[in-house]
């Protein structure tokens, strides 16, 4: 009998060498005249475990991890390939309680199936949300996503369904979907591990997209960084245009709907919506001004579409199973799921998929085991590189865009990356406006010129000079960059460095009382 | 200003038959510049005058790319690229000791190269493997939980895998 053994090719579970335990598992199979198939799936979002070799069983999938070329051979003399018990065994793998407690929507498939398989993809529902849509009016496809509730998941939260009735509305003989893949944010793996565990769900919900406002053209950009992603893009934009599901006239419906991976070049700026569509023009990705929006004149000048990847890999289940379905899960104006992504000094890093309205101190101290180092969180930032850090008489807040908003934080697009008592507040607030003078495209003041004003005076402070007028003059720049800045890089570059200030005053050498 | 040599007949071939291949591609300056460098290690400057004419842009606007863009580079590099993440999460599992020990180990500073044209060194902001950092890049594949003794390890097997 053959046994199916899963060992995933995800980037971090291959970080910590699946490629070499994929390999030491055939070779020892082999050796031993055992018969197995080998899948290379997704991974199932559990980072601390990887790799995380499955066994397929009767009673269903086996987990073992981290597992290590070394530990093969061991392995087969406990018999895992039964599901038999082991130093490194977990049981089966539904039933690990960090994967159990999820709501897994977006990444329903993510670590189960064959990423690189059409027949795999069908089989675990894929293209039902796409077969439904090929069925309907485009307007009604735009309905379906506004009742969803679904908001930009890429961290600006902007309805879905609005931008999409916007596109729909719009009259040009060319319009096109783009999806923003160029995930940048420290903290932040959720859109790689869909691109890597399950591209097809990405082009799905592409393709509904084209379908609902009538483009039949789209372009993923996606970072450089990220090559594995693009390798896994191609293959499965290739293999559903093979099966009928992309290209032209799909499924027969007489539908067009073309896909172009487009690779990024390293810079930052470039996750900026209009930035990103220079980058795919060809021109230095400086950003532009709004209006007009990207909706009415977008990507070569025509209405386009452009949505993060976890906006539109949402899609396909919000067709399949209807806007109410996915707006039954979240909280206030927050609907649906968001994956939030636990990095950083934490023992259980990972993905949690989960409804909006959980709390910060669920996800650090439930999911995510505490501080890896074992010592106590002192701040989380949340929200990326411009999103605020978050102090511990906060971890109870629920994460809602709204709730968030209110304490002038932001749950963006739910990265966190949590310290422990060690860190220096100051100095990452010196880095937050040392990372935005690197990476400022350098068209609006604020930003350019703002940024290392922002450093020089913050190494001032670090330095103790002139403390109180100081961060006096770096909490008036930063009010000139909030409102005075072209995008959100110069404008939101302050949550770091204000919240810093704010909730570790001790830091910057002010007396915690005195600043209150 | 430093300039380039010419282009050997083999590199001209390549980058006429990328030209030609890409130039008619909506857009078509990224797809072009990737092409180039993945082909040539870099590019060239004496390959800008042939970019604009092909696709009927400025000389400038062609500079201007490749200089705004962190990955395009102008000059050649060691046969095996070292990325060190210096973005957030990195920092809160201590990567600001990696990077020093990288320089040093490595004797270079961001942007060189060994003297046995080997390795190059850079700094990145963020691979995506934030759940296992501190992270390094090498080549195309990520190394995860990399601490100083781990960095020596793939450093050394990236000088003896010739």
């Amino acid at each position: 009998m053959t046994t199916r053994i899963y060992v995933p090719l995800d980037s971090s579970a291959e970080a910590m060498g699946a490629k070499k335990v994929a390999a030491a598992i055939v070779a020892e199979a082999e050796k031993r005249g055992e018969k197995i198939e080998l899948v290379r799936n997704g991974s199932r979002g559990l980072y601390w475990l990887e790799p995380l070799v499955e066994v397929e069983t009767p009673e269903g999938r086996v987990a073992y991890g981290p597992v290590t070329a070394k530990d093969v051979p061991g392995l087969f003399d406990a018999n895992f390939l039964k599901g038999a018990k082991h130093a490194l065994g977990h049981g089966l793998t539904e039933e690990i309680p960090y994967l159990k407690k999820q709501e897994r929507l977006t990444f329903a498939r993510v670590g189960i199936t064959d990423p690189l398989s059409v027949e795999d993809y069908v089989k675990h529902e894929g293209f039902d949300g796409l077969k439904k849509a090929l069925k309907m009016e485009p307007a009604a496809i735009v309905k379906e996503v506004t009742d969803s509730g679904l908001r930009g998941r890429g961290g600006a939260a902007f309805p879905t369904g609005i931008k999409w009735n916007t596109v729909l509305g719009a009259q040009a003989d060319q319009k096109y979907i783009v999806c923003n893949a160029d995930e940048g944010d420290s903290g932040t793996f959720s859109d790689r591990m869909l691109m890597e565990g399950d591209p097809m769900c990405l082009i799905e919900g592409m393709t509904i997209a084209g379908l609902a406002v009538g483009a039949t053209k789209g372009y993923i950009y996606c970072r450089e960084e990220y090559p594995h992603s693009i390798r896994n893009l191609n293959i499965a934009i290739e293999a559903c245009v093979q099966a009928g599901y992309l290209g032209k006239n799909i499924l027969g419906s007489g539908k067009d709907f073309d896909l172009i991976v487009r690779e990024g070049a390293g810079a930052y700026i470039c996750g900026e919506e209009t930035s990103l569509l220079e980058s795919v023009e060809g021109n230095r990705g400086l950003v532009r001004f709004k209006p007009p929006l990207p909706a009415l004149q977008g990507l070569f000048g025509k209405p386009t579409v452009i949505n993060n990847v976890m906006s539109l890999g949402s899609v396909p289940i919000i067709l399949s199973k209807g806007g109410e379905f996915y707006k039954n899960y979240g909280m206030g104006r927050s609907r649906g799921t968001l994956p939030f992504q636990l990095t950083g000094n934490l023992k259980h890093g990972g993905l949690v998929e989960k409804a909006f309205g959980l709390t910060l101190r669920e996800l650090l101290y439930d999911f995510g085991g505490g501080s890896a180092t074992g010592r106590p969180i002192r701040a989380v930032q949340v929200g990326g590189p411009l999103g605020a850090y978050v102090p511990e008489s906060q971890f109870d807040i629920p994460l809602d865009y709204e709730e968030y908003a209110k304490v002038g934080a932001m749950v963006g697009h739910g990265g966190l990356v949590v310290f422990d008592d060690t860190v220096d507040l100051a100095k990452m607030a010196r880095y937050a406006m040392e990372f935005c003078a690197i990476e400022s495209c350098g068209k609006c003041t604020p930003c350019r010129i703002g940024s290392t004003r922002g450093v020089e005076t913050i190494d001032k402070i670090i330095a103790g000079k002139e403390v109180g007028k100081n961060i006096a003059l770096l909490n008036s720049l930063c009010d000139t960059m909030l409102n005075g800045s072209l995008c959100a890089l110069g404008g939101m570059v302050p949550y770091p460095v204000v919240s810093a200030l704010k909730h570790f005053p001790e830091d910057f050498g002010v007396d915690k009382t005195a600043a209150a | 200003m430093t300039t380039t040599p010419a282009l050997s007949d083999q590199q001209q071939k390549a980058l006429d038959d990328i030209l030609a291949r890409l130039k008619d591609e909506p857009g078509p300056l990224f797809p072009i510049l990737h092409a180039i460098q993945d082909t040539l290690g870099y590019v060239p400057e004496v390959t800008v005058p042939q970019i604009a004419r092909a696709i009927n842009r400025s000389r400038a606007e062609i500079h201007g790319v490749i200089t705004f863009y962190h990955h395009f580079r102008q000059h050649p590099v060691g046969k095996h690229m070292v990325q060190v993440c210096r973005a957030e999460a990195c920092q809160s599992m201590g990567c600001t000791d990696l990077e020093a020990h990288a320089k040093k180990s490595l004797g270079i500073d961001w942007h060189g190269t060994t003297a046995d044209g080997q390795i190059s060194l850079e700094a990145v902001y963020c691979l995506g493997n934030c759940a296992l950092s501190p992270s390094i890049r090498v080549n195309d594949d990520i190394v995860g939980r990399v601490s100083k003794e781990r960095f020596d390890e793939v450093i050394a097997e990236l000088r003896t895998a010739q």
